[in-house]
């Protein structure tokens, strides 16, 4: 897997903790406001958050929870968002990548959704040890 | 280095534990840290004593070679009547730099005590006064623990209270229903809603029902799913299930998720599903003609 942009999540500017999907809508509630507050699109905010969501609530659903931690990039101007679980990992990423592929009886679609929903996006996982993403949307 | 133990500060305490609460008293009022429009002057007495004594019991056996750890055993009652006082004072207003500093005062007696009992060996002094100040900031931070998660507590039962407000299904026309869902749609609430839901279409022999997600403001997968669920079981019933409020940015999100909703009706208002509807069960709405 590809090292994280060594720019990612520059300046932190909040840190949640996973474990009820409650803390699934706080952490996309933050990020929409993060983004409207920087003047992004409704469309755009909608997307991001709804990608945020399915990947937060992931970490509670797949991976027995984690964090959530949401930054900013000043220089190339994306607000980063990790997610990141000590989970069981993902034994084959692109079969998860699929639609339609599902282990807990889901959509099957969060994982492809979340990443066409975000302007960059990679995952990154050791089956056993647990799995992160890092996602971003364009400010 | 001189022994340092939790000898001399017991021994301080054994000989005037009444007089370090006085003093302690008076220092938190100097400070201006207790609040008399809180607290009557017996009750704060009272849980000076309570507290100061909790403290003594934890020295007394929880510090092993100027280590100590409030997660100990030994602690255990000085934990208990902190929570206690915590959750009274959080809900009387308190501040947590009040409750820091209510505490923090406890060091004016103890110093003022040390000084005299250890007058003339300057060393053993510091290294009192080092252990002491250690106790009693460590005190002081725990207190300002206890005291948020308290408070993180209220925040948390608030929250929920937000995300459970009810949600009514009203009965729109003859054998129409609607039922305006409004922020998150998680697993519990949605079967919540879903029985109440199916219970009045048996109620009122509805025919239609709306689903308004206009209040709705992210549709992932797990909501999405939980909403053609419903509808399934709206159908199963014999009902028809039409979901309004679905707008411009939520028809996008859905498309690149993926969702298919499959034979379930979509509106982008309540206005038009409510038509709909009201055409179903053969009503016309019409327009009388102006005067």
């Amino acid at each position: 897997m590809a090292e994280p942009q060594p720019d990612f999540l520059h300046k932190i500017l909040q840190r949640i903790d996973l474990k009820t999907g409650k803390d699934a809508v706080q952490a996309r509630q933050v990020v929409a406001r993060e983004l409207k507050a920087r003047g992004v699109s409704a469309l755009r905010v909608t997307r991001f958050a709804t990608a945020v969501s399915e990947i937060a609530r992931n970490v509670i659903v797949h991976g027995g929870g984690g964090h959530f931690t949401v930054g900013l990039n000043a220089a190339t101007s994306y607000l980063d968002v990790e997610c990141r679980d000590r989970g069981r990992g993902i034994p084959d990423i692109d079969q998860a990548m699929k639609d339609g592929f599902t282990t807990a009886g889901g959509l099957g679609r969060g994982l492809g959704g979340a990443k066409r929903l975000s302007d960059r996006f990679e995952i990154e996982t050791v089956p056993g040890q647990g799995t992160t993403v890092r996602m971003s949307a364009k400010i | 280095m001189p022994q340092t133990g939790t000898a001399t500060i017991l021994k301080i305490f054994e000989a005037d534990f009444g007089g370090i609460v006085e003093e302690w008293r008076g220092t938190q009022v100097e400070e201006g840290v207790r609040r008399s429009d809180l607290f009557t002057d017996s009750e704060s007495r009272a849980q000076n004593i309570e507290l100061l004594k909790a403290f003594l019991t934890g020295i007394r056996s929880g510090v092993h070679e100027q280590d100590f750890s409030f997660e100990d055993t030994a602690w255990e009652d000085l934990r208990a009547v902190l929570a206690d006082l915590t959750k009274e004072r959080v809900s009387r207003g308190v501040t947590p730099s009040e409750m820091a500093n209510f505490v923090l005062a406890l060091k004016t007696p103890l110093f003022s005590r040390l000084a005299t009992e250890l007058a003339g060996d300057t060393d053993r002094l510091i290294a009192e006064i080092r252990l002491v100040t250690r106790l009693i900031d460590a005190f002081a931070i725990y207190t300002n623990e206890v005291f948020i998660a308290e408070r993180e507590q209220i925040i948390e039962r608030q929250r929920e209270e937000m995300m459970e407000l009810s949600t009514p299904v009203v009965e729109l026309w003859d054998r129409v229903l609607t039922l305006p869902l409004i922020g998150t749609l998680d697993s519990a609430r949605s079967q919540e809603v879903m029985e109440n839901l199916l219970e009045t279409i048996l109620q009122r022999q509805a025919e239609v029902v709306i689903v308004d997600i206009t209040g709705v403001s992210t549709v992932d997968t797990q909501v999405a799913q939980h909403l053609l669920r419903a509808a399934a079981a709206v159908r199963l019933m014999g009902a028809e299930c039409i979901i309004s409020g679905i707008s411009p940015m939520i028809a996008q999100t859905m498309v690149q998720l993926g969702i298919d909703v499959g034979t379930v009706s979509t509106r982008s208002s309540i206005r038009t599903a409510l038509a709909d509807a009201l055409r179903k069960v053969g009503y016309v709405i019409e327009k009388r003609d102006a005067h």
